[in-house]
């Protein structure tokens, strides 16, 4: 047989009919439900008379409209609404529910791996673009619109276009503070936000085994920032090290079985794939964004781009545009511009090793006045993990607040947002016009970043405070 | 969903690129449950001041574009959220067809879910279609023919999959059509699965 992809295997075993021109029906294993997207599903649904084909293949979870100061009551009607709207579908149409008090819940793409829902080989969806997390168990893992998620309610299947591989490689060793959110973020930056549009994204190289996988999650969840839906990282030991003892695991003799099966999943030996792009981690300093899409980020340690020096007309425009919005000085450092906030949280940085990360900036410093700075852990489990390692005592020492689990500042849908102006250093993946409230300016960076930036009251280099 | 053959009238041009589902439709209007009456909220934080008064001179501001058929755009246009929102307060506002040289791929697939034609030509077509379009020319889009007429111009051809295009000119509701047509084969999909692969069925 010809060698083959990640990709293409999953693809494969996925296939119920092929449809021509690219397009197969596939099979969906998994679905994870939130509350935003998912109400005009179940309208839907119930509007044709129809159940779910499997309840048990979906997980639902109430996670980008919560509030995150408390939990007892829902102050905004409409977010109340909508959760209550979640659990009355919960109840009408049988489907498992992390409840919002409970233990497993949390932002969709933190909890999916915690519980055991995630598992490799699998297809996953959710309607929710960063669903791309997934597949860094190599599931073939993607975001979708209401209205697929309804044809997967009813028919466990779904119509999709065949993408093209690219193999991202990751080679040299990178500094300590370098993390997979600056890695993503060069990547980003490299090929452009509509780099991978069209492709399925795999990461390779001896630094992404190496990596625990909460950093895969992190660089396959920004995978979706560079245009592509699906981000892989091969299944290996530590994928199954994971997995084993989870809720929802397959348990002895099949957790062996489904092990085995794991392991015919990595691309084989000489497959091909449509586009390869090197990334040398050697090269790669904290990364920060400036402008207003993801692919607008430079080294913590240069200088704003000056339009008058952009030769390409496009190019020139955009960056105007975005050092408007973002109220910046043409051909300034980025180091040393004053934040006004800062976020740590999200899916893309929100887990355990992401709060170790900036609590051992935070460890005896103080956030700098004037900056209100919040910790999101991306779950309760996150959260109570945290809790008994003491990395709350830490964050709140320091002045920060500490949480509860949700989306909060990386949506702006509850009360967690920012003003007109106000700036935000933030370890979420989207720094788009408005995204954390209407004018308010984001820079993405990694949660060791966001601390830094929190204690100096300004953008600044991690690695100054790290001995 | 009703069918779709051609669209004619003005086309809003929005010659910037990665224009995002979250300006297309702000993440605070998701509370919102419902998918019809969204239109208003297309595009609000470009269209309107935080008072509620119009952005003088913002292309939908402007007449004839204050409810185009038909939005011309640079690349990467629907990019970054899968919300289905997006889509829903185009077709509000009355956009048929999006034509751009790459849009996001979910934005992608919801347009083909909606009655909204999306139409990929290379980026030089696209450069000359934003200048037509900000000159206020009448396009067309012709789904049977698939082409895009410039008034006055040549068509240009656009290519959508076959089974999508045959849905979409016949208004076809995609979840009816796979289960008419596959249940079966889903069913089959599953009794082997559950044979190769037990732990997804416990
Ligand atoms: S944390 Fe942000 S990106 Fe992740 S699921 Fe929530 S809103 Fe989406």
């Amino acid at each position: 047989m010809k060698p083959r992809t990640l990709y293409e295997k999953l693809w494969d075993a996925h296939i119920v009919a092929e449809l021509g021109a690219d397009e197969a029906l596939l099979y969906i294993d998994r679905h994870i439900v939130h509350e935003v997207s998912s109400p005009q599903s179940f309208v839907s649904m119930r509007k044709a008379g129809r159940q779910l084909r499997r309840p048990e293949t979906h997980l639902a979870v109430a996670d980008h409209a919560i509030p995150t100061r408390q939990r007892d009551v829902i102050d905004e009607p409409q977010a109340a609404a909508q959760i209550a709207e979640l659990e009355a579908n919960v109840a009408e149409f049988g489907l498992p529910y992390a409840a919002l008090s409970g233990p497993e819940q949390g932002i969709v793409h933190v909890i999916g791996p915690e519980t055991g829902f995630t598992l490799p080989g699998t297809t996953i969806v959710c309607g929710d673009s960063h669903t791309t997390t997934h597949g860094a168990f190599g599931a073939l893992a993607f975001g979708i619109g209401a209205s697929e998620q309804t044809t997967v309610m009813a028919a466990q299947a779904l119509r999709q276009t065949k993408a093209r591989t690219m193999k991202v490689e990751l080679i040299g060793h990178r500094h300590p503070l370098t993390f997979a959110k600056d890695i993503a973020l060069a990547l980003i930056a490299k090929i452009g936000a509509n780099g991978a549009v069209g492709y399925a994204v795999e990461y390779v190289g001896p630094a992404v085994s190496a990596m625990a996988m909460a950093e895969r999650m992190t660089l396959c969840n920004m995978t979706i920032e560079a245009g592509s839906r699906i981000g892989l990282v091969a299944p290996d030991e530590t994928t199954f090290a994971f997995i084993k003892g989870r809720r929802l695991a397959p348990k002895a003799a099949m957790f062996d079985a489904a092990c085995a099966y794991w392991r015919t999943l990595p691309s084989d030996a000489g497959a091909h794939y449509d586009k390869v792009v090197t990334l040398d981690l050697a090269q790669i300093a904290p990364q920060v964004s400036w402008g207003t899409s993801p692919n607008q980020t430079l080294p913590v340690t240069a200088h704003l781009p000056d339009p008058a020096q952009i030769t390409d007309p496009s190019e020139r425009r955009e960056a105007e545009k975005a050092l408007s919005y973002m109220g910046l000085t043409p051909g300034a450092a980025l180091q040393g511009t004053p934040i006004s906030h800062v976020f740590i949280g999200s899916c893309t940085n929100g887990r355990i090793e992401d709060l170790r990360a900036a609590a051992a900036i935070a460890l005896d410093r103080k956030v700098a006045s004037g900056v209100k700075a919040i910790v999101v852990p991306g779950s309760a489990a996150t959260r109570a993990a945290a809790q008994a390692e003491g990395l709350d005592r830490i964050f709140t020492a320091a002045g920060f607040e500490w949480r509860f689990a949700g989306c909060s500042m990386c949506v702006a849908m509850n009360d967690d947002r920012l003003a007109p102006g106000d700036r935000c250093a933030s370890t979420s993946n989207r720094n788009f016009e408005g995204r954390q409230g209407a004018g308010g300016r984001t820079h993405l960076m990694s949660p060791a970043m966001a601390a830094a930036a929190a204690i100096a009251g300004h953008i600044a280099d991690a690695r100054e405070y790290i001995a | 969903m009703t069918g779709f053959t051609t669209v004619t009238g003005p086309a809003a041009a929005m010659p910037e690129e990665n224009i995002d589902t979250d300006i297309i439709f702000p993440a605070r209007f998701l509370l919102l449950t419902a998918r019809e009456g969204l239109g208003k909220h297309a595009f609000h934080d470009r269209r309107y001041h935080a008072d509620g008064t119009e952005v003088a001179g913002y292309v939908l501001n402007t007449d004839p574009f204050r409810a185009p058929p038909v939005i011309v755009a640079g690349a990467n246009f629907g990019s970054g959220s899968s919300r289905e929102q997006a889509v829903w307060a185009l077709h509000g506002l009355g956009v048929r067809a999006v034509i751009a040289p790459a849009l996001g791929e979910i934005f992608h697939n919801n347009c083909l879910r909606n009655g909204v034609i999306p139409v990929i030509l290379p980026p030089e077509t696209v450069a000359q279609m934003l200048g037509c379009a900000a000159a206020g020319t009448a396009f067309t889009v012709d789904l049977e023919a698939q082409t895009v007429t410039v008034a006055g111009q040549p068509p240009t051809p656009f290519a959508i999959p076959p089974e999508r295009r045959l849905a979409l000119l016949n208004g076809w509701d995609e979840t009816d059509l796979v289960l008419a047509r596959f249940a079966d084969d889903i069913t089959a999909f599953e009794n082997t699965q559950r044979q190769t692969q037990p732990w997804l069925y416990a």
